[in-house]
C-alpha cells in the first residue's frame, strides 16, 4: 500500500496535448475517482499511472518513489479493465495465480492467496473453469481477484462496472466499496458515471477535455462546483443555469422578469445556477420565479417537471415533491434557495465568490 | 449448428453438383487409376500388362532407394514447416511493431508468394550457384567450401531455403491476422501483472495463436510434401545423388523419366495413405491443444 502522487503530468500526442498538466496527493487507503465524458483524458490518465501509456512530463510517484520511467510491472500496481481483460484460455484460478506465479511465490503461498480471494468473490465453485464459462458479473469479480491476490501498492480501474447490466452494477459498486473497506488499498477508479463518483469516492477528481475541472470530495463537489462545467456534469437532472442581468439586490431574468435575490454583485452579467431541488414552489411574489410547466415526470417519491420561464425559451428543470398536482399548461411560481445558489464567471465559466456565500 | 431443409430433393445434388465433379475428375478418377495401376505391371515396350496383386508395394517398401526418399522427405517437411512458420511469427510479431509504414511493410512480405515455384527455385539456384552466384561468392569469402552441386548437406540447405522463403508470406499473413485478433488489453494485462515481454509471448500470445498455427501445420506439411516439387525439380533435381529426392519428386522420377508406372503408382498411393494419416493425426491429438477463442 501507498501513496500517490501527481505533479504537474501532462500527455502529447504527436505535439497535440491531450492531458493539460494535472496535480494530485493521493494519501495512502484514499479511493479516488476520475470522473468525466467520454474523451476528457480520463483513461489516458490512469494508463499513465499504470504505466501502459508514457508521461510527456511531470512526475509520478508510487509509494515515495519516482516511477516515470519504470515498466508497468515494476511499479507494483494492479489494474481492473473494463473488458477484464481475463485469459480466455486459463481457468479462473490460473488467472488470478499468473502474476503470483511470475513474482515466484512459493507454492503453497500462492494457493493461500488464491483462496483466500475466491473466498471474499465467493468464487471457489468457479475456480476450475473458463472465463468463457462465467457470467459477466462472475468475470467482473475474477477481474478483481487477478488484481487483489498480488496486494499491489495501488488498485487502478478503468470503467470496471460499464460493461454490466444496471442491477448488476448497483451490486458490484457495493461490493467494490465493501472491498475498500476491507483492504484499504490506495485506489484510482474511472468512470463516466456519476452515481458511481459519487457514492464510491473519497475524492473525486472531475475532468473535462485534459483538465481536472475540480479536486475535491463528493459532497462539495456537489454543493460547491468549481466550474459550470462541473455543477452540469454532477448532478442528475443537471442544474440550471442562466444567464441573468444584475441590478440592485436581484437580477434580470431571461423574458425580462425582475427577481429579488441575495448573493449577487451589484451590476453585470453573471451566470446563476440553481439546482433543480433548490427551487421551492411558493406564491408569488418579488422573490420567485414564474415557470409555464411542459411536461410533469411522477417517480413516486418526487417528480421532475420541465417548463420554461414565463414568457421566454429558457428551460427549467423542477424537482417537486411526489404529492404534487401540478399538470402541464399550468403555470408555477418557484422561490429559489438563497443560500443554495451559484454563481459564475460568464468568461470563463469559473465559480465566482459572493459576497453574502459562506 | 443448424441444419437448413430445401424443400426441394434435387436443389442440394444441383449445388453441390460443380464442386463434385471437379472432385471426381481430378481426384477420385486419377487416384482409382493409381490404385489400378500399382496392381499392375507392364513390360519394357507397354506391349503387356500383367496383374502381380501387392509385389509392386513389397518392391517399392524393400527399396533402399525409397527408404532414403522417405528418410530426405521427413527431414525436408520438418525443416521447411518449422522454419516457415518459425520465421513468418518472428516477422508478424515484429511487424506489429513498426508504426510508420505499416501497410507498405506487410505489402513487401507478401510478394514471394506471388512467384511460382519453379521461379522461386531458379532464383535461389541462381544466387547460390557456386561458379558465378551472386551470394555463393560471399560464402566463400568467409571460408564456406559452398557447392550445393556436389555437397548433399548444401543442396539440402539451398533447397529448404527456397521452399521456406516461398512460403513464409503465406504464413506470416495468416500470423499478422491472428495477432492481430488477439485484444491488446490481454498484453496489457500480462505487463501489469508482472510479465516480461518474451513471457507474455509465450505463455498469453503464443497459447491464443494456437488455431492459426495449428492450421498452418497442416497447410505447411501438405506444401513441404507436395508443392515443393516444381522448387526442388529447378533447383537440384532430386541431387547430388539422391541426396533432395522426396517422395513426390520420386514418384515423378519413376513414373516419368524411367517410366516404372507400377513402382510410381504404388508410391503414388502409399503417399496418400501417409497424407491421409499425417492430417488425420493432426486433428486428432494436436488440435486437442488448441484453444479456440
Amino acid at each position: 500500500m501507498a501513496a500517490i502522487t501527481l505533479k504537474d503530468i501532462r500527455k502529447s500526442y504527436a505535439g497535440n496535448e491531450v492531458i493539460h498538466g494535472i496535480s494530485i496527493d493521493i494519501p495512502d487507503g484514499e479511493f479516488v475517482v476520475i470522473v468525466g465524458p467520454s474523451g476528457c483524458g480520463k483513461s489516458t490518465l490512469l494508463r499513465m499511472v499504470a504505466g501502459l501509456e508514457e508521461i510527456t512530463s511531470g512526475t509520478l510517484e508510487i509509494g515515495g518513489r519516482v516511477v516515470n520511467d519504470l515498466e508497468p510491472r515494476q511499479r507494483d500496481i494492479a489494474m481492473v479493465f473494463q473488458n477484464y481483460a481475463l485469459y480466455p484460455h486459463m481457468s479462473v484460478r490460473e488467472n488470478m495465480a499468473y502474476g503470483l506465479k511470475i513474482s515466484k511465490l512459493p507454492k503453497p503461498e500462492i494457493e493461500a492467496r488464491v483462496a483466500r480471494a475466491a473466498d471474499m468473490l465467493e468464487l471457489q465453485p468457479y475456480l476450475d473453469r473458463k472465463p468463457r464459462a462465467l457470467s459477466g458479473g462472475q468475470r467482473q469479480r475474477v477481474a478483481m481477484g487477478r488484481a487483489l491476490v498480488r496486494d499491489p501498492a495501488a488498485l487502478l480501474l478503468d470503467e470496471p462496472l460499464s460493461n454490466l447490466d444496471a442491477k448488476l452494477r448497483v451490486q458490484m459498486r457495493l461490493e467494490i466499496k465493501d472491498m475498500h473497506l476491507r483492504t484499504g488499498q490506495t485506489t484510482l477508479y474511472v468512470t463516466h458515471d456519476q452515481v458511481e463518483a459519487m457514492t464510491l469516492a473519497d475524492r473525486l477528481i472531475v475532468m473535462n477535455k485534459g483538465i481536472a475541472e475540480q479536486i475535491a470530495t463528493p459532497l462539495e463537489v456537489y454543493e460547491r462546483p468549481a466550474s459550470e462545467f462541473v455543477a452540469g456534469f454532477i448532478g442528475s437532472p443537471a442544474m440550471n443555469i442562466l444567464t441573468v442581468e444584475c441590478r440592485d439586490g436581484g437580477a434580470l431574468l431571461p423574458g425580462g422578469h425582475p427577481l429579488a435575490l441575495a448573493g449577487l454583485p451589484a451590476a453585470g452579467q453573471v451566470r446563476l445556477g440553481l439546482r433543480p431541488e433548490d427551487l421551492h414552489p411558493a406564491q408569488p411574489g418579488a422573490d420567485t420565479i414564474p415557470v409555464e410547466l411542459r411536461s410533469v415526470e411522477h417517480l413516486g417519491a418526487d417528480a421532475f417537471g420541465y417548463g420554461t420561464i414565463a414568457g421566454s425559451e429558457m428551460p427549467l428543470v423542477l424537482r417537486l415533491p411526489g404529492s404534487t398536482r401540478a399538470q402541464r399548461g399550468e403555470r408555477i411560481d418557484l422561490r429559489p434557495d438563497p443560500a443554495q445558489i451559484h454563481l459564475f464567471d460568464p468568461a470563463d465559466g469559473r465559480r465566482m465568490t459572493a459576497r453574502t456565500q459562506k | 449448428m443448424r441444419r437448413t431443409v430445401f424443400p426441394h430433393k434435387l436443389l442440394p445434388w444441383l449445388l453441390l453438383a460443380p464442386q463434385l465433379a471437379i472432385t471426381l475428375i481430378f481426384f477420385y478418377w486419377p487416384a482409382a487409376q493409381a490404385f489400378r495401376q500399382s496392381m499392375l505391371r507392364e513390360d519394357a515396350f507397354g506391349l503387356k500388362t500383367t496383374f502381380v496383386g501387392l509385389a509392386n508395394f513389397r518392391k517399392v517398401l524393400a527399396d533402399p532407394a525409397y527408404l532414403n526418399a522417405l528418410q530426405v522427405t521427413v527431414l525436408f517437411s520438418a525443416l521447411v514447416a518449422f522454419f516457415a512458420m518459425g520465421i513468418a511469427l518472428f516477422l508478424a510479431v515484429q511487424a506489429e511493431k513498426v508504426i510508420r509504414g505499416k501497410g507498405f511493410y506487410r505489402t513487401l512480405m507478401i510478394w514471394p508468394y506471388a512467384v511460382a515455384p519453379a521461379v522461386a527455385g531458379m532464383l535461389w539456384l541462381f544466387m547460390f550457384n557456386p561458379s558465378f552466384g551472386t551470394l555463393a561468392w560471399p560464402l566463400r569469402q568467409m571460408g564456406v567450401n559452398w557447392n550445393p552441386l556436389l555437397n548433399s548437406t548444401h543442396a539440402m540447405i539451398l533447397v529448404v531455403a527456397a521452399a521456406v522463403w516461398k512460403q513464409i508470406s503465406y504464413n506470416f499473413l495468416f500470423f499478422v491476422a491472428g495477432l492481430q485478433a488477439i485484444p491488446r488489453s490481454l498484453i496489457e494485462a500480462a505487463a501489469i501483472d508482472g510479465a516480461s515481454r518474451r513471457h507474455a509471448f509465450w505463455t498469453i500470445v503464443f497459447p491464443l495463436l494456437t488455431p492459426t498455427t495449428f492450421f498452418l501445420l497442416v497447410v505447411n506439411t501438405v506444401y513441404a510434401l507436395f508443392d515443393t516439387f516444381g522448387i526442388i525439380h529447378a533447383v537440384t533435381g532430386g541431387g547430388p545423388g539422391k541426396a533432395t529426392e522426396t517422395l513426390v519428386y520420386k514418384v515423378y522420377n519413376d513414373g516419368f523419366v524411367n517410366l516404372i508406372m507400377g513402382d510410381s503408382a504404388a508410391q503414388s498411393v502409399i503417399l496418400m495413405v501417409i497424407v491421409i494419416l499425417l492430417t488425420a493425426f493432426q486433428f486428432r491429438y494436436i488440435e486437442r491443444r488448441v484453444h479456440y477463442g
